[in-house]
């Protein structure tokens, strides 16, 4: 049995649909993250498990048991806020001590128990201190660390790390899977950085105007965007229009607009859907894509163009291709690769090459 | 459903007590002056009985009588009007003396700014009738400013005057009483002005004059706004001050209310004032509640 | 870098003097060895002494401690109910209430006050002053109340109850505490208007009762007695000191409450 399950859960407010039957189900021990660009209804989702909001429609399970009409403190659920909720006129010994005594443990069970979780959050030392005399990094931990302290069976998490700069994020990333793995607590994690969802989750729901789009590992969802907006949200995408040309059990033939016929790995189960005249894209990661002076190997889908543009990021580098069509081309070549020590510069006439299973055809 | 229920209940708990004090203590008593207004005097002052049972079966005894006084002697409008100048006067005054030091404040540095705040609200803290006593001494016929100032007129061959008792002795009194309500808004206003602001316009080759004109001065406008209804309000309506310090050429709306309700005892009258008051002081917080929110910027 | 040109400190300089002469002027006079104030004689502590022995002034200021005190304690009581429920619904009859008393020219306050009192057959005196002193401190300590909790951040009582605590127990822990400041302020916002309050006393007391401002009022009406200064200079000490203790309290909620 799943620890969460969200049944066909929506929330409006006035004629505005922030989020639309969405259905969901967490298991325990697992880090989820739900990923999506802001506006979406992350919170809105997050605050109804958590018990400050009530759905119009659907039902929340936790542990199996509908929490409709129960309030916040009542539900083994805690939340980390994005402002980090720190009372301000607590030490963080206090702020810690907080849910342990409104759960009536006692004085020195609670110092006990206190002084572990600021341990557990390299925080030992603080206690005295004022959350106003913290740094970004160290409120955040209070946070953590107040909102564990007591071991909910799930704990909310509303972009923890939206306020904290680059590099300490990556820090606080690497803690907070440590930590999760440790105490063994459910995070369900709300986020719209991708890169932040792709390297903390065990599993992703994307969210996209209240609806669910998808959900899946990260790498599938990677590999296997399920269509046009999370191929798009989730890294970079080159979305190529087209049509299906042909598509039988072992091809698929497409048709794309200022390219031509190029090959694709036909798509499971879809044969009797991807029906040539079919309109849709061909979502093709830059990575995927070679582009070089020389005529790539057979087997590639290709064609030729000359550069339009290029962005050196240090460890690769993206450069643009107009086709002759116009159409562009974006292409990520990594800078170490050897024979690769040669950067093009804009303006250089280019093949651009892609093997035919390197994309997949969306229709949505 | 039990939830909603003790929300509902929360809220009624919360919401009840205040709200039914305040219709008890201010709804009803204006209530009360509408109605009064619209009744007669009677006989000894005071207002007449609501039913009378004549001949003709009992009446409700209404009238527009006072309204009609109201209207058809020009004393009174004149009376309004000039109790208008007087706050319009004070409202300029107290603009032209408090934009400068609220923006001397705004611009001065974090602990020296609250010092400096701290220094308007003081006086306005200490009793209204000390700080109105105060210029009594001031203007008095024996005091110092006023022998100094016809020291000098006399030596221009101009007769001595008089200070206290006055039209000016009354704007005086208006602009000490209600300077820090202008100074405030405006201060509160003004402080949250990016400094950003005026390097960018200078850089872009404003001098100080303009930088003022075309920056500074549009921005802080919701505050000017703010400041002369504050201070408009309260001095159209004000009767203390006419009282203490103007004599008998310097009374304003404020005294003849007084005068109405403890004095002549005409009720009805004394409220029909009141009304042209309230309404005038409503309809001058709307408008600046108005131009307030058209230049929030 | 600008340069600060002079005239800016020297306008508001002018302002201050202007603020501040007057009542410097009262002060001093109240320690003046002559009955006119019109020049300095010499020193003395004659007023403070007949002062001492003004019966009339004494019997007002008892009255006007007392009316302050227990208007000042339910108009924070009721004021922070108030705040708290502008701030928590939304609601249409109560801001208006809250905030008509103090948009409009006192004066209406007091006449429609006194036309409610006598048409209720009320004898005039301590009880209706109490009441009018009520409904006018009430709205202050609200806007007080009210601007501290927008100031809060609504989260803060969120995590109280997502942390376990019901919604009273999170009230009392973290939104009370937090809001502490501006109650106080609040409190001795309302008890200096209520102790200082003329023209709503004016109406409302009758024959029956005498505060402060009404003692001092009937004295520089009829003529100027050097009583005047001491008891104005001793006011304006009390004064004073009960905006230091509030400006050690909360020094933001001061700024806002005025
Ligand atoms: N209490 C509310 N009243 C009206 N609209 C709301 C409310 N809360 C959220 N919304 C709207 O619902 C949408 C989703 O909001 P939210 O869940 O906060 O998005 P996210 O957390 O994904 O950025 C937004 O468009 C927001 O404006
Ligand atoms: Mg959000």
């Amino acid at each position: 049995m799943a620890l969460l399950e969200i049944r066909g859960v929506s929330r409006r407010f006035g004629d505005f649909l922030a989020v639309d039957d969405v259905s969901l189900s967490i298991e325990a021990g697992e880090f989820f993250c739900l990923l999506g660009p802001s506006g979406c209804g992350k919170t809105t989702l997050l605050r109804m498990v958590a018990g400050f909001d009530a759905p119009d429609g659907g039902a929340i399970l936790l542990d199996g048991r509908d929490v409709a009409g129960i309030p916040p403190e009542k539900r083994d659920v805690h939340t980390v806020f994005q402002s980090y909720a720190l009372f301000p006129h607590m030490t963080v010994a206090q702020n810690i001590a907080f849910p342990l005594t409104m759960a009536g443990v006692g004085a020195e069970a609670s110092r006990r128990r206190v002084e572990e979780a600021l341990d557990g959050v390299s925080l030992g030392g603080m206690s005295g201190r004022y959350p106003s005399e913290l740094s970004g990094g160290q409120r955040q931990r209070v946070a953590v660390a107040r909102a564990l302290v007591d071991r909910p069976k799930l704990l909310l998490l509303d972009e923890p790390l939206a306020a904290l700069d680059a590099k300490l994020k990556e820090r606080m990333q690497l803690e907070l899977i440590t930590l999760q793995k440790e105490v063994g607590i459910t995070f369900v994690y709300v986020t719209h950085d991708q890169q932040e969802a792709l390297a903390l989750s065990h599993r992703i729901a994307v969210m996209n105007r209240g609806r669910v789009e998808q959900m899946d590992e990260p790498s599938r969802l990677y590999g296997s965007p399920r269509n046009r907006f999370v191929a798009d949200f989730i890294g970079t995408c080159n979305l190529l229009e087209g049509e299906v040309a042909a598509h039988s059990r072992d091809a698929l033939e497409l048709r794309l607009d200022g390219i031509g016929t190029v090959r694709s790995s036909p798509v499971e189960g879809q044969v009797e859907r991807l029906v040539p005249g079919v309109r849709g894209v061909l979502a093709l990661r830059p990575e995927k894509v070679a582009i070089s002076r020389e005529a790539p190997l057979p087997g590639h889908n290709r064609t030729t163009g000359k550069v339009f543009d290029f962005l050196y990021l240090g460890d690769v580098t993206i450069y643009v291709v107009e086709l002759d069509s116009g159409v562009r081309v974006e292409a990520m070549l990594p800078n170490s690769a050897p024979g690769r020590a040669k950067f093009f510069e804009a303006g250089d006439s280019v093949h651009v090459g892609w093997l035919p299973e390197a994309g997949v055809f969306l229709t949505d | 459903m039990s939830a909603a229920w003790r929300a509902s209940l929360q809220r009624f708990l919360i919401t009840g007590p205040p709200l039914v004090y305040l219709l008890l203590f201010f709804g009803i008593p204006t209530l009360i002056m509408v109605l009064a207004s619209l009744r007669l005097p009677g006989e000894f002052g005071g207002l007449a009985p609501l039913w009378e049972t004549g001949p003709s079966g009992t009446e409700l005894n209404l009238s527009l009588e006072s309204y009609g006084r109201f209207f058809s002697d020009s004393l009174y409008a004149w009376l309004f009007f000039k109790s208008f100048l007087y706050a319009l006067v004070t409202a300029v005054a107290c603009l032209l003396l408090a934009y400068p030091l609220a923006l001397l404040i705004a611009r001065s540095p974090g602990k020296r700014r609250d010092l400096l705040v701290l220094l308007v609200i003081l006086p306005f803290w200490s009793n209204f009738l000390i700080r109105v006593y105060a210029w009594m001494i001031i203007l008095g016929p024996e005091s110092v400013l006023t022998r100094t100032l016809n020291a000098l007129l006399a030596g221009l061959g101009i007769a001595p005057v008089e200070l206290l008792f006055t039209p000016f002795a009354v704007l005086v009194g208006l602009v000490y009483v209600h300077l820090p309500f202008m100074v405030l808004p405006l201060f509160a206003n003004l402080e949250k002005h990016d400094p950003a602001l005026l390097d960018a316009a200078q850089d872009l080759g404003a001098g100080a004059w303009s930088r003022f004109w075309r920056v500074t001065f549009p921005l802080s406008l919701p505050g000017v706004y703010a400041g002369t209804a504050l201070v408009f309000i309260p001095a159209f309506g004000i009767f203390a001050i006419p009282d203490l310090l103007g004599g008998t050429q310097g009374i304003m709306i404020g005294n003849v209310i007084k005068q109405q309700f403890l004095d002549t005892r005409d009720w009805p009258f004394g409220s029909v004032l009141s009304m042209v008051l309230t309404v005038g002081a409503l309809a001058l917080a709307g408008l600046a509640a108005l131009f307030g929110r058209r230049t929030r910027v | 870098m600008r340069k600060n040109s002079l005239w800016l400190p020297l306008a508001g300089f002018l302002v201050y003097v202007f603020l501040y002469a007057p009542l410097l002027i009262v002060v001093a006079f109240s320690f003046n060895d002559s009955r006119l104030n019109s020049q300095w004689v010499g020193f003395t502590l004659e007023w403070y002494r007949v002062l001492l022995h003004h019966e009339a002034m004494l019997q007002a200021a008892g009255n006007s401690l007392l009316i302050a005190l227990v208007a000042s304690a339910v108009s924070t009581v009721l004021g922070t109910m108030a705040g708290f429920a502008m701030y928590r619904f939304r609601l249409r009859v109560l801001p208006l209430l809250v905030l008509a008393p103090i948009a409009i020219p006192e004066i209406l306050t007091g006449v429609s006050l006194l036309l409610f009192f006598v048409l209720l057959g009320m004898t005039l005196g301590m009880v209706s002053i109490i009441l009018s002193h009520i409904a006018f401190c009430l709205g202050f300590v609200a806007i007080v109340v009210r601007s501290r909790l927008a100031g809060m951040d609504e989260s803060l009582t969120e995590a109280a109850r997502d942390l376990g605590a019901t919604p009273w127990c999170a009230f009392r822990r973290v939104t009370l505490p937090l809001i502490m400041p501006g109650v106080v302020a609040g409190a001795l916002m309302a008890f200096t208007l209520s102790i200082d309050d003329f023209v709503i006393t004016f109406f409302t007391a009758g024959v029956g009762a005498s505060t402060l401002p009404l003692q001092i009022y009937t004295m520089v009406k009829t003529s100027v007695t050097p009583e005047v200064n001491a008891i104005s200079s001793l006011l304006m000490l009390l004064t004073l000191v009960l905006i230091l203790v509030a400006s050690k309290l909360s020094p933001s909620a001061l700024r806002s409450g005025a």
